[in-house]
Parts: structure tokens; C-alpha cells; sequence
């Protein structure tokens, strides 16, 4: 006998997920846009055309050179260059990268915190998840940005600034995901609420699984869609905090720039006419963080659990 | 010794103004491989029964008093360790829902696998194996094909068998069953039914049929006990209720049945519906329903009297016994 073994690809293929990406034109482009610049930023040290961490390959002589189709412009910039006569092209791609790299690290962190959190506290219950919650409350009732800037100026005093700028990009990671793992908490929370009151969680306890898998293993991969929903949103918000911080001067450092500093770099010249030092990384910024949230949008209509779960 | 013995269980639900008494005073036995039914209204007590012997009672819910032996070991008294170690491996349940029961997320394959390696120190090829064969047992079709789906892929009768082949994974000493069939088609009620009892025979398992289904009580089990209220108020062999019921609930809900052959006439019905267990009435907890309730019935709970192998809660069943010694003795 012949068994149909369907593959996991045939499932996705016959998904409503996919059905419903195939239809929606925004999800689309917003997802070919979205994987573009992350592949752009992934294999930016392959596209770029000069290294802008390496100090050698710049000359100051090339400084504020005019994007190509100005007057004034160098074919070898075709985006221009910066006040220091880094070509912005490679600057971009490479400050893309880093804010990418941010706001990945930071959900990531932001779902293992909220995630374990908002487990324990919604299966758990009782004292624990008052603990848990109470400590989210007041970790909210603080804005991210103002942790950030009290934080961040600590360790630039701490640690100097040349010591600074080498950690700079794990210190924003962790600040950004300390600052908004509630988020996630109570949305896991939420759901595990609901999740722990069906059947099969107590058909679990019957077949004799113990507390932790029965949380982790049968719980969590029912909670998953929103958490989903919510972190693609949080990357987006965690690109918009780092671009905050860093435009602020609390966040990355010039010497290797993401799109945030960039703008700030760019924000000091843009009366003397040097306008495309913040105007391109800041398009960039606010395309990354509409597509983003554009697939956000999107995830969160088709794993809307009423709409397809029946 | 009986395989399973619960005696004088109580079971009670703390909630906001005081204890409420949801099981009072329950005790009775299975054998191995004995059929026994637990029948009664919704709210009789049945599925609490059903989960406080796995001392499963979700909060605010506890056991207030009694012991659950299982091979004369204290279910009520065992840590969760040990209780673990039992649930599902030695005393399995079946579920009234087996669109709930699963967990949407997960294969059959796994969900099954799992659920024995949580038991079993064997690999997972070895434990696929065991999930094949229970599945076959249940008599799915093309069983290979299914530990690879997911529940909603499954009709709901497949979905009862597969739960069904998840309580036989570790070849259990004791089946409960909370009302296996309800959720299901009527024509497959039987089927589900009947592959459940011929498995249970050809196992030896014991099984703990919790149902309304006076029908199938009859058909399925060997002795059973009628609950009412949290209390446990006939009990013998199955047989011996259904034709000669002594309490007159047990009496009510047998001539509510609808009997083949007579048309036209308007089914018996018990008056009245159970009491909440905010306010239990005094007594024996029937008396408001009851055509035979006299003062006595409000005063104080019966005490169960025997009427052949028949143990009853009633007072008017026990002065019929009384009269009936009395003229014995007049006689002789």
C-alpha cells in the first residue's frame, strides 16, 4: 500500500495562510519589499560598494557629494556621500543591517522574557501571576525611551565612549527587550487564560504530563498566532525605538551607524543643503517600518482565530 | 481486594461564603475488568466523581475526606510525582467531546508518542509502533495515514476511536469513560460503544462508564450506581436496577424512557430538576421530587439499606422491607 505522505511544504501549499497571501496584493509586496532589504542588509558586505567601518577607504575630500542626476555628483556615490565622505549607499545597507539586527534581537529577547512570563503567570495563576503581572505594570507604567536614555547614558559614562561603541549594539538589544517583554506578557497571558480551560489540556493532566510540558509543549503552540501578530509588530517598533535612541545620541554610534544615526549625522547639515544625508536612510526607515507593520496588519487578519478556526 | 475502592468520599468546592458539599459520602468498588455505570442528571455529581479519583479536581475544588485506593494504595493521599505516574498509564479516561480532547496543534503521531513516552523509557520508533497497533485496534482506516494528521483532519467518530486507542497506549487497568458517545452521531454512538465494551473484554479492563444513557447502562455494564445530588443513592447489579429499581428517582428516571410499542402517550417525567448545591434541601435530598416523602425524608440523610444485592438510600424502601420482615415473621 502506497501511503500519501504529504510533505510539509504540500500542507503549506494547501494552507489557508498561503491561499490568503496569495490574494492579498499588500501582503505581497509588503513581503517582497520586507525580504529584499533583508537580504540587501544580510549580504550588504557582498553589495556594498566601499566598507564604511573601514577608515581607509574614506577621503574626506569626497564629503557631502550630492546623490547621482545632481550636479556635482560622482557616478562612484550613487547615493552621495556623508559630511565624513562615506559613500551613503553602502552606509545604508550597512545601517540597515544594524537596525534589523536590533529590532530582531531585541523581539527575540522581548518573546523568550514575555513568552516564559506570560506562561507562568497565565497557567500558574494565582500568586505567581500576580508577582509577575504587578512587576509588568510597573515595568510599563515607564517609557521605553526614558529607561533607555538613563540606562544608555550610565553605560556611556561607565565605559567610555570607544568601549561604548563596541557594545552599543548589544546594550540597545537588551534595553529595547527589557523595556517591552509586557507586551508579549500579557499576550501570552491572555491566551494561555483561554487556552487552560479546554478539554485537551485536560485530557493532558489525565494522561499524566507533568506542569511544564504540559505548558510548554501542548499550551504555547496554541498561543502562537498572536504572539506572532504581536512580535512582527514589535520589530518594527523596536527599529522605531533604536532610530529614536540613536538620533537622541544615546544609541549607536557614528563610526558604525544605523539608520537612526544616520539621520542624526545627516539632521546637522540639512540647512547648509546636504539634504540626502537624512533624507534617504530616513525613507529607508519609514519603508522597512510600513512594510513591517503592513504584514503585521495582514498576519493578524488571517491568524485571527475566528475567521478560519470555525 | 477490589482494584479500585473508593470509600466515603467527599469532595468539596471552596468558593466565596463557605464550602459547597459536591460529593457526599460516596463509596463503592471496581473489579478488574469489571463494567461499571455511574448514572444521573447533569449535575449529579458524576463527572467530579469521574476526575477526583485521578485527584484531578480542578481549584477551587478539593477532596475533603475518604480514601480512593488503587491497588490499596491512597490515590487521595499520593503526591503529584506518583499520581503522575499513574494517570494515563494505569487508569486512562475518555472524554464526552473529541473535537476538544485533542490538541488542535499537534499530529495524532505525536500527541500519541508523547503520551507514552511520558510513560515509557523506549525510543520513539518503538513507541510509533505501539501508537500503530492501538489505532489498528480501534479499527481506523488506513491507520498510517492518520498518525501523521492533524484532529481537525478527522471526522468526529475517528476522532473518539483515536482518543480511544490514546487510552489503551499503556494498556491501562482502569478505563473511565465520561460520557463517551454523547457528543457523537447516533449511529455512531453504538459503533464507538460497542468497540469501547469489546475492547475492554478483550483487554481486561476495567471500565467506568459515566453516562445518562440508562440504554446503554444496560447493555454495557454489570453493576452500577445512581447518583443524585452528590450522593450516591442506589447501587447494585445492573440487572437487578433496571428490572426491579427500588428508589423511587432511580424508579422516575427508568419510567421516563421512552418504550418501544406504545404510541401516542405522553412520556413520565420527575417534577421538578435537581437542586443546586447552594441549597441542598435537608434530609434526603429527593424529598421535594418525591411522591413518597413523608417528614422523616426532611430530617436526616437515609441510611442505605439492602434490598437483595441492591443498596438503597430510602426511607420508604427501607419500610418496606421492615413490613415485609414483620409479616415474615407474623406468618411463622
Amino acid at each position: 500500500m502506497t501511503t500519501a505522505t504529504v510533505s510539509r511544504w504540500d500542507r503549506f501549499r494547501e494552507s489557508f495562510f498561503w491561499y490568503s497571501f496569495k490574494r492579498d496584493k499588500v501582503a505581497i509586496v509588503s513581503f517582497a519589499v520586507l525580504l529584499l532589504m533583508v537580504l540587501a542588509a544580510v549580504f550588504a558586505p557582498l553589495l556594498a560598494p566601499a566598507d564604511p567601518y573601514d577608515l581607509a577607504q574614506i577621503n574626506i575630500m569626497n564629503s557631502e557629494l550630492p546623490p547621482v542626476g545632481m550636479s556635482g555628483a560622482d557616478p562612484a556615490f550613487p547615493l552621495g556621500t556623508d559630511a565624513q565622505g562615506r559613500d551613503l549607499l553602502s552606509t545604508i545597507l550597512y545601517g540597515t543591517r544594524v537596525s534589523l539586527m536590533i529590532g530582531f534581537g531585541a523581539v527575540v529577547l522581548q518573546a523568550f522574557l514575555g513568552i516564559l512570563f506570560g506562561l507562568l503567570a497565565g497557567y500558574l495563576g494565582g500568586k505567581v501571576d500576580a508577582v509577575l503581572m504587578r512587576i509588568a505594570d510597573v515595568q510599563l507604567s515607564f517609557s521605553t525611551l526614558m529607561v533607555a536614555i538613563i540606562v544608555g547614558a550610565v553605560f556611556k559614562a561607565s565605559f567610555g565612549n570607544l568601549m561604548f561603541g563596541e557594545i552599543a549594539i548589544y546594550m540597545l538589544i537588551f534595553i529595547i527587550g527589557v523595556a517591552e517583554w509586557p507586551q508579549i506578557a500579557r499576550t501570552v497571558r491572555a491566551s494561555v487564560l483561554a487556552e487552560k480551560k479546554k478539554e485537551y489540556v485536560d485530557a493532558a493532566k489525565v494522561m499524566g504530563f507533568g506542569t511544564r510540558r504540559i505548558m510548554f509543549r501542548h499550551i504555547l503552540p496554541n498561543t502562537l498566532s498572536p504572539i506572532f501578530v504581536i512580535a512582527t509588530v514589535q520589530i518594527a517598533n523596536a527599529i522605531i525605538s533604536e532610530a529614536a535612541l540613536s538620533f537622541l545620541g544615546l544609541g549607536m554610534p557614528e563610526t558604525q551607524p544605523s539608520l537612526g544615526s544616520l539621520i542624526k549625522s545627516g539632521f546637522d547639515y540639512i540647512q547648509s543643503g546636504s539634504w540626502w544625508i537624512t533624507l534617504i536612510p530616513g525613507l529607508v526607515l519609514v519603508v522597512l517600518v510600513l512594510v513591517i507593520n503592513l504584514l503585521g496588519d495582514w498576519l493578524r487578519d488571517v491568524m485571527n482565530p475566528r475567521l478560519y478556526k470555525g | 481486594m477490589a482494584l479500585l475502592e473508593v470509600k466515603d468520599l467527599d469532595v468539596r468546592f471552596a468558593v466565596r461564603g463557605g464550602d459547597l458539599t459536591a460529593l457526599r459520602g460516596i463509596s463503592f468498588s471496581l473489579d478488574k475488568g469489571e463494567r461499571l455505570g455511574l448514572v444521573g442528571e447533569s449535575g449529579a455529581g458524576k463527572s467530579v466523581a469521574a476526575f477526583s479519583i485521578l485527584n484531578l479536581i480542578a481549584q477551587p475544588g478539593y477532596i475533603a475526606g475518604g480514601q480512593i485506593l488503587f491497588e490499596g494504595k491512597d490515590l487521595a493521599a499520593m503526591s503529584e510525582r506518583e499520581l503522575r505516574r499513574i494517570r494515563g498509564n494505569r487508569i486512562a479516561m475518555i472524554f464526552q467531546d473529541p473535537m476538544m480532547t485533542l490538541n488542535p496543534v499537534l499530529t495524532i503521531g505525536t500527541q500519541m508518542v508523547e503520551a507514552i513516552l511520558a510513560h515509557r523509557k523506549i525510543s520513539k520508533k518503538e513507541a510509533r509502533a505501539i501508537a500503530l497497533d492501538r489505532l489498528q485496534k480501534v479499527q481506523i482506516p488506513s491507520p498510517e495515514k492518520r498518525l501523521d494528521q492533524y484532529p481537525h483532519e478527522l471526522s468526529g467518530g475517528m476522532r473518539q476511536r483515536v482518543i480511544i486507542a490514546i487510552a489503551l497506549l499503556l494498556d491501562p487497568e482502569i478505563i473511565i469513560a465520561d460520557e463517551p458517545t454523547t457528543a457523537l452521531d447516533v449511529t455512531i454512538q453504538a459503533e464507538i460503544m460497542d468497540l469501547l465494551l469489546n475492547l475492554c473484554e478483550q483487554e481486561n479492563v476495567a471500565l467506568m462508564l459515566i453516562t445518562h444513557d440508562l440504554g446503554v447502562v444496560s447493555q454495557v455494564t454489570q453493576r452500577m450506581l445512581v447518583m443524585y445530588s452528590g450522593r450516591i443513592i442506589e447501587q447494585g447489579p445492573t440487572r437487578e436496577i433496571i428490572n426491579d429499581a427500588q428508589h423511587p428517582y432511580t424508579q422516575g428516571l427508568i419510567n421516563a424512557l421512552p418504550q418501544m410499542g406504545e404510541p401516542g402517550e405522553r412520556l413520565f417525567q420527575i417534577p421538578g430538576s435537581m437542586p443546586s448545591l447552594k441549597n441542598v434541601p435537608s434530609g434526603c435530598p429527593f424529598h421535594p421530587r418525591c411522591n413518597f416523602a413523608t417528614e422523616q425524608c426532611k430530617q436526616a440523610m437515609p441510611e442505605y439499606v439492602r434490598s437483595g444485592n441492591v443498596n438503597v438510600a430510602c426511607y420508604e424502601v427501607a419500610n418496606l422491607i421492615e413490613q415485609e420482615k414483620r409479616m415474615q415473621e407474623a406468618e411463622s
